[in-house]
């Protein structure tokens, strides 16, 4: 049994994001990610199975036990859940020990002690037990932060955009960690970012959320490669889309031939019209190639270089080439393509 | 180039210096009263007066300390964290109280509770109680009511803003570790805004040790009142020094406490989020909340100031040419003041910028304590330095052209300016501080590539961005100047009578109708700046 269910919620916060007929569940266990652009709906998903935020309609439960309903709120302080917020929020009048044991502060004194000593092990502060939050590093508060919402042993962590304000590096590397503290306690986790990179390390399940709805509900493997709508596949990696038409089972003619899918069939007639994405790490420079086009832009990124290139009607790709080789902007270059894995929409249904 | 920043940088160099000893060494200078054998004057006073001196003292601190915390901590709760009706309007009119000097609301309260006074009147008759029936109104507790009401403001203002930089996230952290809202209240909203109640508690103590007025008219002795009694009683300027010596070991004690009670915590780097409301009251609750705000706000401004405007209304034929010069001379010695301490304020600001040593950063800290030292102490420490400075003049005069000189300094208004520049450099120095810390380092260097040095850099650039900035400076310094009593009491120069000091001669003779009229004129300038700190508020 799923131990958080979000059942066709409705709910507003402020007077942008609002949440419709929204839902999901998380198993015990797991880690769920939810990625979308700022102002669709994450916060205030989070702030509902909090209790801060009531809701409209449906319904909340946190192991088969009704949080939130119309007209009912389990208030926050007496949810199972914890939280680690975006800008921390650790009480700067306090020690990194107390910030910890302020959520367990009604147990002995020794269990205090235990529990304090053994989450600052597990996330590897020992030797920061007596400072105070302004003495530590954006990477050691979060680390606090986490420690604080895990002393309570909440049923269900939720963690907002924890990652935020911290540089790049850092957030790759506390987002693998994390998530490694996460399952070495067995936590039952919903992480809210509008990094991908993030929700993919961080998840084992990510929902696409925009406009106060979930676009899709899957693991990262299957949003960046099966997305269900155009709007995901947009929203998740880059790419573009080509125009092809659809001959028989899984073949497009298309402006740089004619492709196969042969891991899907697709239900529309012979004929139709359909949009193929195509992601920068199908598009290869080959001096094989047999379709030629003009390099207009490049964004060399070290390891490798990111180029858009025009065919001659005008379409533009995206490429992602090893920088060993290196193409000027305005030079002509070959491309094959590696097609794997095929994602197809057909025009008409807009989906 | 170089020799135009040489010769700034050491103009910002030496004049924050200079302030900051214009500053510290007359304090020094009281302190060596003691080096002088005491006179018997003082021999009388330690023996009859200075126990009762020190109990008062030490009654009115943990009066008001308590006092204020309570009201101002409560209010400001209320306001910036809970809903009710009314909210939003006493947000900004919890501050009004600010406006009323405390010797103002001193004897609008005896006015209002003495014998003759309507209160009185009203239970004698309502209760059947004989004519000769009274309560005594001169009493501790009113003072330290009248104390209260009036300097509660300083802690709610710094409460309030606390609270609401502390952010709806930080209460929201406590709810989701369990905590109920009197739990978060005490373990974390009160804890994190420590500093700035502290700040605030003795800011609203060092006011109430510096008064002068309101414990005159109670006859409730002080420091400030036997200083006063010493000098003008018995004309004897040492044993008033070592009362002012002895007024001012407590307030440094006071300052002590401010800068040293935070210890290795620090509080200001909490959530930026949008503060909502995060309790909604209803019902019983709600009604409770705004009668608690709607009560203090009665007892504090309303109630004062329709008694004010009546009695200002009955005497209101006293307005004459004698009021105009007044009210002349308060604006001029106000003017004076407030350009005097801009420039100050300005000149320390800047130098701090472009000069962070140790000296220099100490020297601002010493030009910025005067607002902790009470009129009183400084009109001492005044009169002793300048009439140091007169013998010397005269000595030299004496034997430059063979007669005898007059007071040069004492009794001059340089005397009285020098006091309030003493006094209210702080009060200056935070607006142009915090204009300034606008103005990132990269304008100045914008600025000098475009050709703008020296001078023209001040004058063109500084000046017009700093504008706001200065003008606050100058209006809150003009405002306190003429509602400060003790220094101007003492320092004035013969004929230079100011509003406040008509108030002291009326109210101390108990013709409080008659005071009601200069004091509305004071409580309407005092609602300037009540007025820009709300509008601020708001942005």
């Amino acid at each position: 049994m799923a131990l958080l269910e979000v059942e066709r919620i409705s709910c507003t916060y402020g007077d942008s994001s609002a949440l419709h007929d929204f839902s999901f569940e998380v198993v015990q266990g797991e880690i769920a990610a939810l990625l979308g652009p700022s102002g669709g709906g994450k916060t205030t998903a989070l702030r509902a199975i909090l209790g801060f935020e009531p809701i409209l309609k449906g319904e909340i439960r946190i192991a088969g036990e009704v949080m939130s309903r119309p007209g009912f709120n389990v208030p926050p302080e007496r949810r199972p859940v914890g939280m680690v917020f975006q800008d921390r929020a650790l009480f700067p009048h306090l020690t990194v020990e107390q910030n910890i044991a302020i959520g367990i502060r009604r147990e002995p004194k020794a269990d205090q002690d235990r529990v304090v000593r053994n989450l600052l092990e597990i996330v590897g502060l020992e030797h920061c037990i007596s400072r105070f939050p302004h003495e530590l590093s954006g990477g050691q508060q979060e680390r606090v932060a986490l420690a604080r919402a895990l002393a309570p042993q909440p049923r269900l962590l939720l963690l907002d955009e924890p990652f935020a304000s911290l540089d790049i590096d850092l957030r790759e590397r506390l987002s693998f960690e994390v998530r490694n503290i996460l399952k070495e306690t067995g936590s039952t986790a919903v992480v809210v970012t509008h990094y991908q990179d993030e929700a993919f390390a961080m998840g084992d399940q990510v929902g696409i959320i925009e406009d106060g709805t979930i676009l899709q509900w899957d693991t990262p493997f299957n949003i960046y490669h099966r997305p269900v709508s155009r709007q995901v596949a947009s929203l998740v990696g880059r790419g573009v889309f080509i125009e092809g038409v659809l001959r028989e089972a899984g073949t497009f003619d298309t402006e740089i031939g004619r492709i196969r899918d042969e891991h899907h069939d697709y239900p529309h007639p012979p004929g139709t019209r359909m949009d193929i994405l195509l992601r920068p790490d199908d598009v290869l420079i080959d001096p094989e190639g047999k379709i030629s086009a003009t390099v207009i832009e490049k964004a060399f990124k070290g390891d490798d270089t990111l180029y858009t290139l025009r065919l001659p009607s005008g379409t533009r790709l995206l490429a992602l080439a090893s920088s060993h080789r290196d193409l000027e902007v305005g030079e002509e270059a070959q491309l094959g393509f590696d097609l794997e894995h095929l994602v197809a929409f057909s025009r008409s249904s807009g989906i | 180039m170089t020799l135009v920043t040489g010769f700034s940088g050491r103009f910002w160099y030496w004049g924050s210096r200079f302030l900051a000893a214009a500053i510290l060494v007359p304090l020094i200078v009281i302190f060596g009263a003691w080096l002088v054998p005491a006179t018997e004057v003082w021999g009388h006073l330690a023996a009859t007066v200075l126990p009762t001196l020190v109990g008062n003292t030490l009654l009115l601190i943990f009066g008001v300390a308590i006092g204020t915390l309570i009201l101002g901590v409560s209010l400001a709760w209320l306001v910036s964290t809970c809903e009710f009706p009314g909210r939003r309007w006493f947000d900004w009119a919890l501050m009004l109280p600010f406006a009323l000097p405390t010797y103002v609301m001193a004897f609008v309260f005896l006015g209002l509770l003495d014998f003759q006074g309507p209160v009185q009147g009203f239970l004698r008759q309502a209760f059947g109680l004989p004519a000769s029936w009274s309560i005594e109104a001169r009493h501790s507790v009113g003072v330290l009511a009248v104390m209260v009401l009036v300097l509660y403001p300083y802690v709610y203002l710094l409460a309030r803003v606390a609270f609401l930089k502390q952010g709806r996230v930080a209460l929201e952290a406590a709810r989701t570790l369990g905590m109920t809202a009197w739990e978060s209240f005490f373990r974390v909203a009160l804890p994190m805004a420590r500093p700035a109640i502290i700040g605030g508690v003795s800011l609203a103590v060092m006011e109430a040790l510096a008064d002068f007025g309101a414990v005159a008219v109670f006859n409730y002795d002080t420091f400030t009142t036997a200083i006063y009694k010493a000098w003008f009683g018995f004309f004897d300027l040492n044993a008033a020094s070592q009362l002012a010596s002895l007024l001012l070991t407590f307030v440094f004690v006071l300052l002590y406490l401010e800068r040293y009670g935070r210890g290795r915590a620090r509080f200001d780097d909490s959530g930026s989020a949008p503060n909502l409301r995060t309790y909604r009251l209803h019902g019983p609750r709600a009604v409770a909340a705004s009668a608690y705000c709607g009560l203090i706000l009665l007892l504090a401004f309303i109630i004062p100031m329709v008694q004010l405007l009546l009695w200002a209304w009955n005497w209101i034929g006293d307005l004459d040419f004698a009021y105009l010069s007044l009210l002349g001379h308060t604006l001029a010695l106000g003017a004076m003041a407030a350009a005097a301490t801009t420039a100050g304020g300005l000149i320390l600001a800047y130098a701090l910028r472009r000069d962070t040593s140790w000296l220099t950063r100490t020297s601002v800290r010493i030009g910025t304590l005067g607002y902790a030292i009470p009129g009183s102490v400084l009109a001492v420490a005044v009169m002793w330095s300048l009439g140091w400075i007169d013998r010397q003049v005269a000595e030299i005069w004496l034997w430059l052209t063979g007669t005898e000189a007059t007071w040069f300094f004492v009794g001059s208004v340089f005397s009285l300016i020098l006091a309030y520049f003493a006094r209210f450099l702080a009060l200056a120095f935070n607006p142009i501080d915090s204009a300034l810390e606008r103005v990132r380092p990269s304008v100045r260097e914008a600025a000098q590539s475009l050709g703008f040095t020296g001078v023209a850099l001040i004058w063109r650039i500084y000046i017009p961005i700093l504008r706001p900035g200065l003008l606050t400076a100058a209006l809150l310094v003009l405002v306190d100047v003429m509602k400060e009593m003790p220094a101007t009491l003492l320092l004035r120069p013969f004929g230079w009578d100011t509003l406040a000091v008509r108030i002291y001669g009326l109210s101390s003779e108990g013709l409080w109708e008659r005071a009601a009229l200069p004091s509305v004129a004071l409580v309407v300038a005092g609602l300037i700046p009540v007025f820009l700190l709300a509008v601020r508020g708001r942005r």
